[in-house]
Order: C-alpha cells, then sequence, then structure tokens
C-alpha cells in the first residue's frame, strides 16, 4: 500500500512536469513563429497564399452570371415571323453589369453549325426549323433543335440552361397570347398558362452566393495545409538543419517539442484562415451570419483534427521532400472530396463514404452552416465531435509514433 | 570517477552494422578521442550516448545514468555539438542561447549571465545582437559550443568541432578544449583529423570499421610502432620503381611501406641496423637515394598498424553507404 506523502508527492511530480512540458512548448512555439516572422519570402507567401486561393476561386471558377458573350450559333430556317422574334429575344437578356450573356453567329445550316463546334468557333447552336412559324400557325407543336459543345461541359451547361430558361418565357408569352385569343375577355390568362409558380427564400437574408459556399471551405483548407504541410515541413526541416538534435538532446520531454510546433503552426493556419475571411468579405461580399467566436473555435478545432497525421507523416518522412510528396498526396483527395469545393452530395455513393472518414469534410460543413446559415453551437455537435475524435486518435498514435522514430 | 561508462554498445540500422561490441570508459574531467574514418560509427557512438539513438545490444552510462533507462538525466548532464550547427539563422546570437538555456531549464537572471561569460570567453561579446545567419562558420561554431556549454554539462561531446573552420579558429578552438578539461569538463571528442586528436586528447580510441582496434594514450599508441627496435623512417628516391618497391615489402625487417608522396616512402621497420639493410638495398637495384630520416611517428602510424590500411585514403569518401569501400579501389597504397 502507498502512503498518502508517496501519492502526494507523485502528483505533485506529475503537475511539475505538465508546467514543464507547457512551458517548453510554449517556448519552442515562440522560437518557430520568431524564426517564421523573420524569414521574409516565407512571410510574403504566407499573406500571399489566401488572397492567391481567394482570387483565384472567385473569378475563375464558373458562376451563373459569369456567362457573358458566349459565342452562340444561330440557324434560322424558318420562313415566318416567329423565328426571327425567337432570334430577337435571344439578343436582348444582359447579365447585371448590362454585359450581354450571348454572342449570335448568323448560319446557313446545321452542318455549318457543327463545323464551327468543332473548330470552337461557338460553343453551341440553336435551330429553328423550317416549318417553325407555320406549324405553330396550324396549332401544332413545333420543335426547335439545340446543338451542344460537348468539349466545354460547363459552358454548354450554362447555355442550355439560358437557352432554356428564354425558350420557356417566350412559348410562355405566346401561349399567353394564344390564351387571350381562344377564350376572349379571361380573367387571367397567365394562369391558365401557368396555374401556379414558384417563390424562392433562403433562411438568411440575401441571395445565395457561390463565394458563401467557397469561404468556409478555403478557410478550412487553408488551415489544413498550415496544420499538415507546415508541420511536416516545419520538423523535417529542422532535422535536415541538425537542430532537432539539439532540441532532442535537451532534457524536454518529446511531447513539448509535438505541442510546441502544432501551437506555431496553429497560430500561422489562424492568422491565415482569418486573413481569408476578411478577403472574402471585404472583396467578395461574404456576410457571417454566425458567431464570429464559434468560427474561431471550429478553425481550431480544424488545426487539432489535423496535426497528429502532420507529425505522424513528418515522423515517418526521412526529409523534407518525402514529407511534402506524401503530403500532397494525401491532400488532393482530402480537397476534392471534403465538399470544399464542389457539394459532396453530387458525388459517386463510393467517394461520398470516403469523404466520411475526412476531417475536413466537418470542418467544412461546420464553418459553412456558421458563417452561411448563423447555425448555433447546438446545430453542429456531431461536427465537432467527429474533429475532436479524429484529432485524439491520430495524436494517440503520432505521438509515440514521433518519439520512438526519434529515438530508433 | 568514470563519467562515461560503455560496455558492449552495438548499433544495427538493418543488415548494417554501424557499431560493433564498442566498450570503453571515460574518466571525470578527461579529453577522450574518438579517431576514425568516416563511416566508421564513431557518430552513431556518440549519438547513442546523447540518446538521440536507441543500442541495438549493449550498455552505457553517461554521467551515472543509464542511457535506456534514464535519458532525461543523461541529456541534463551533457552539451552536444554535433557535426551540424544546432543554433537558429533567423535568430539573434543571444536569443539562440536563451532559447536553449530554457530548454536546459536554467533560470532568466542565470541564462543572462552564462551568456555574458561564454560569449566573453569566446570573444564573441560583439556579436551578441547579430542574426546567426550572418555569421561565418567559425563565428557560428563558437556560439555552438557556448549554445552546449550554457547549462554547466559534466560531459561536452563534440562532433568533428573544427570541421571547414580556418587554421586560427581550429587553434582558438582547440586551446578552449584544453581549458574546459581543466575545469573538470569531461569532453568526447570525434574527429578523424590525427593532429587534432593527438594534440587534445587524453586517451584515444581508434575505431574502425565500427570496432574499437585500440585505446590508450596517443604517448603509448605512438611507441606501439617506434619503440625498441620499431622505427619509422622516410626515404626519397629520385628514381623509384615499382619492382623496388616490392622487394622492400618483402624484406623481413619491413612492416609497412606507404607511398605518401611521389618518389617518397614512409617505412615500418622492426629489428637491428633496419635502416643500413634498406639503404643497401635500394643502392642495390639502382635506387639514387635523395633523403632519408628517421620520423616521429604519428597516429597515422598507428592506425595503419593496426588496420592495414592508411586512414587518410579511407577517409576521404563517404564509406557509411557504399558496398565497396573506397579503400579496396587501390591508390598509390602500396604494402
Amino acid at each position: 500500500m502507498k502512503s498518502p506523502t508517496t501519492v502526494r508527492i507523485k502528483v505533485l511530480k506529475m503537475f511539475r512536469n505538465f508546467k514543464k512540458t507547457v512551458v517548453h512548448s510554449y517556448r519552442l512555439g515562440v522560437k518557430d513563429l520568431l524564426v517564421f516572422a523573420r524569414d521574409r519570402l516565407r512571410l510574403v507567401t504566407f499573406v500571399i497564399m489566401p488572397i492567391f486561393m481567394m482570387v483565384m476561386t472567385g473569378y475563375v471558377f464558373p458562376t451563373e452570371n459569369a456567362l457573358k458573350n458566349a459565342p452562340l450559333g444561330v440557324v434560322n430556317l424558318d420562313q415566318g415571323p416567329l423565328g426571327a422574334q425567337i432570334i430577337s429575344a435571344l439578343n436582348q437578356p444582359t447579365s447585371g453589369q448590362g454585359k450581354k450573356l450571348l454572342k449570335l453567329t448568323y448560319l446557313g445550316s446545321e452542318t455549318a453549325a457543327d463545323q464551327q463546334i468543332r473548330e470552337q468557333e461557338i460553343n453551341g447552336a440553336i435551330v429553328i426549323p423550317a416549318d417553325f412559324s407555320s406549324k405553330i400557325a396550324a396549332g401544332e407543336q413545333a420543335t426547335i433543335a439545340t446543338i451542344t459543345d460537348q468539349a466545354n461541359p460547363q459552358i454548354s451547361m450554362m447555355m442550355s440552361g439560358t437557352l432554356d430558361m428564354l425558350m420557356s418565357e417566350i412559348s410562355n408569352q405566346m401561349a399567353t397570347k394564344k390564351v387571350e385569343t381562344l377564350i376572349p375577355g379571361a380573367a387571367n390568362p397567365e394562369a391558365v398558362v401557368n396555374p401556379f409558380v414558384v417563390e424562392t427564400r433562403g433562411i438568411v437574408p440575401g441571395n445565395p452566393n457561390y463565394f458563401e459556399f467557397m469561404a468556409p471551405g478555403l478557410m478550412a483548407m487553408v488551415i489544413m495545409m498550415a496544420a499538415m504541410i507546415g508541420l511536416a515541413g516545419s520538423v523535417s526541416r529542422e532535422r535536415e538543419l541538425g537542430t532537432m538534435d539539439g532540441i532532442l538532446s535537451a532534457p524536454i520531454s518529446r511531447l513539448s517539442v509535438v505541442v510546441g510546433k502544432s501551437f506555431a503552426l496553429g497560430v500561422r493556419g489562424l492568422l491565415q484562415a482569418a486573413l481569408t475571411l476578411i478577403l472574402a468579405v471585404l472583396l467578395f461580399g461574404v456576410v457571417v451570419h454566425g458567431n464570429l467566436g464559434l468560427v474561431i473555435l471550429l478553425l481550431i478545432l480544424t488545426v487539432f483534427s489535423f496535426i497528429g497525421i502532420g507529425i505522424m507523416i513528418s515522423a515517418i518522412a526521412s526529409d523534407q521532400e518525402t514529407a511534402m510528396t506524401i503530403m500532397m498526396t494525401l491532400m488532393f483527395p482530402m480537397m476534392f472530396l471534403s465538399g470544399a469545393f464542389f457539394p459532396v452530395q453530387q458525388m459517386p455513393m463510393v467517394l461520398q463514404w470516403i469523404s466520411k472518414i475526412i476531417p475536413l469534410t466537418y470542418s467544412v460543413e461546420a464553418l459553412r452552416k456558421c458563417i452561411v446559415l448563423g447555425t448555433g453551437l447546438s446545430g453542429m455537435t456531431t461536427e465537432i465531435w467527429v474533429m475532436l475524435a479524429f484529432g485524439v486518435v491520430f495524436l494517440a498514435i503520432a505521438i509515440p509514433v514521433f518519439g520512438k522514430v526519434t529515438t530508433r | 570517477m568514470n563519467m562515461i561508462e560503455v560496455q558492449g554498445l552495438t548499433k544495427l540500422f538493418g543488415k548494417f552494422t554501424a557499431v560493433d561490441h564498442v566498450s570503453f570508459q571515460v574518466k571525470k574531467g578527461e579529453i577522450f578521442g574518438f579517431l576514425g574514418p568516416n563511416g566508421a560509427g564513431k557518430t552513431t557512438v556518440m549519438r547513442m550516448l546523447c540518446t538521440l539513438l536507441r543500442p541495438t545490444k549493449g550498455s552505457a552510462t553517461v554521467a551515472g545514468f543509464d542511457i535506456l533507462k534514464q535519458p532525461g538525466r543523461v541529456r541534463e548532464h551533457i552539451g552536444l555539438v554535433a557535426e551540424k550547427i544546432i543554433l537558429y539563422d533567423q535568430l539573434t546570437a543571444a536569443e539562440n542561447l536563451t532559447l536553449f538555456g530554457r530548454l536546459n531549464n536554467l533560470a532568466e537572471k542565470e541564462i543572462r549571465q552564462e551568456i555574458d561569460k561564454w560569449l566573453s570567453r569566446l570573444h564573441m561579446e560583439r556579436w551578441r545582437n547579430n542574426q546567426v545567419g550572418t555569421f561565418s562558420t567559425g563565428m557560428k561554431q563558437r556560439i555552438n559550443i557556448a549554445r552546449a556549454l550554457l547549462h554547466h554539462p559534466d560531459i561536452l561531446i563534440l562532433d568533428e568541432p573544427t570541421l571547414g573552420l580556418d587554421p586560427q579558429t581550429t587553434r582558438a578552438i582547440h586551446e578552449f578544449i584544453s581549458e574546459l578539461s581543466q575545469e573538470e569538463i569531461t569532453v568526447l571528442l570525434t574527429t578523424h583529423d590525427m593532429n587534432e586528436a593527438d594534440s587534445l586528447s587524453h586517451e584515444i580510441a581508434i575505431i574502425d570499421q565500427a570496432r574499437i582496434v585500440a585505446i590508450d594514450t596517443p604517448r603509448n599508441l605512438k611507441r606501439l610502432v617506434s619503440d625498441g627496435d620499431n622505427r619509422v623512417m622516410d626515404i626519397e628516391i629520385a628514381n623509384l620503381s615499382q619492382a623496388m618497391l616490392s622487394s622492400l615489402k618483402k624484406m623481413d625487417i619491413v612492416a609497412s611501406v606507404v607511398e605518401t608522396e611521389p618518389y617518397r616512402l614512409r617505412i615500418r621497420t622492426k629489428g637491428d641496423a633496419a635502416a643500413g639493410a634498406i639503404v643497401g638495398a635500394i643502392a642495390s637495384q639502382g635506387g639514387q637515394i635523395r633523403a632519408i630520416n628517421t620520423v616521429e611517428p604519428n597516429l597515422e602510424d598507428v592506425f595503419l598498424h593496426f588496420t592495414g590500411r592508411e586512414m587518410r585514403d579511407v577517409s576521404t569518401g563517404k564509406v557509411a553507404s557504399t558496398q565497396r569501400p573506397p579503400w579496396r579501389k587501390g591508390g598509390s597504397r602500396v604494402r
């Protein structure tokens, strides 16, 4: 049986060791931040990276109203007046900024349209047949054919969306007129054509904006990159430089090394994520609907969920290059499967399952809920628990691995 | 009292034996030289003693603590100057020293005092607040040594401390190391520089191909090759030929022959009147002797005596990774 004094001494010793570990971790973390802050090139890339990310996804990724002056071929074989009427309608629509959505190229035949698409002069074509006006006049259903450009699926999709919208509008107008002629004095001819209309609203004010979808994903990603690449890079750099030997031959616990590095990289990741958010708000009009404190908490949790993976890889990889290669291999699927850029729901089932074992998925999900929809803490308990679990499990594996590898 | 005691220390990397049953003791305040070519296993021994590597077999105590059972206590008592400089280029000299002082649990006031003391002893006060990245290798090494000494270690472990340094800095560091040993700091010095080992060490272990082949004082080691009947001589022959060499090698009184420079031989001899016999043998083949001197043997001769190879042949290449060591590829060596 142990006497109470020995137990007390043991507890006291444990507490002292814990305090030492915390202090050493802090010192090492501050050292890392100082070394980092004095490296001008790294500092510049640190600031530029989120800006690039934001601007890239902001201006390069296609959004619906980004379609402007898309070249569309028009083949009007119709002898009647309706064909010309449709073409003039196609010439009308403009985007919000007063720019034309479509640039029309008039062509003589359907084969000419095919040829032009093949040469990528146009990204689609619309063909109005010779009997278009006459059929409609005779009360028959007429057909308009559209030809898509399979080399440009995204533009084709946007174009056919725009065309569908325009066509149904024109067709509605025609139908309304017809109703007026068929039932003279009808109270509401539009109601006959469209018995009901759909009204859409969101739960927070404002229109859905692609950036609001992207910004949380980008923030989570920036943090993931800082935690994983930064950690592995930093550990293997110190090993190559030889400074790691100095740290490991000092009387400090291996845990302090791990915690110190994580602390420094966590701070860097948080700063970058904050920069991303500020840019999103200032440049792209993103509004944070949720609690800012909760956003920060989620970002810290994201760091936590990734640190273990970073440490494990840096421990296994013998040099910087290997560490980077492993990181990249892991990070790309994580980035694309997490729903940071593309919704998880549109992926095949297998990929959806895989996305469930990536911590980034939960981080993106929770951040999106909080920033876009203003969801509170109670609405994201699952995500928080899962991130915590990821962090604990990976760290529980990584710390012993790191300790073992550093004293082979 | 023995500050370092090593018993049968062995380290395997996969199937490669880096260190093979190495045993030695180092007394307090002694400078113990670890001499051997690159890849002989010196650094591996040192890393095991610093608890940076785990031995495959064998045991060791450093400052009375077992390297396997009490690695934390071992680390409290050692200062490490490894082959690569353990300093952050982006931090100033003082910041680097402060960081490592804190990691070694020194109080803030003590850290300041120690920094003052060591910087002045190493003539580096002027550079206190300059970033280490702007320093020359010699300056960095001085700060690096100060870093290793800041926390009053009982044992200073130096791995090739003067590698790549200019002669002045090398001399300054050598003097400094001697001073430390007078202050009761035990020094474990790893080197492949024979003069460094010879002039500094109280005791030397010659290590070759993972094994210690000899341990003794430099004086005793050298006595092995030049004592009693044993002599070392340099002979310069204007018309040296391969035939002359091979006939010299066959002589009973000749222990070894090495062509140290073109037309210049270093011959170790055994027995009486060896010099006369050799001169006679060369003359009988029409050799024109330009000069002949009896020389004080150095550790190179000792290494040759124990391993049958010249160390400087061995130490020109990285040996650890090559399956076929460079000394097998021939060269100027003739035996």
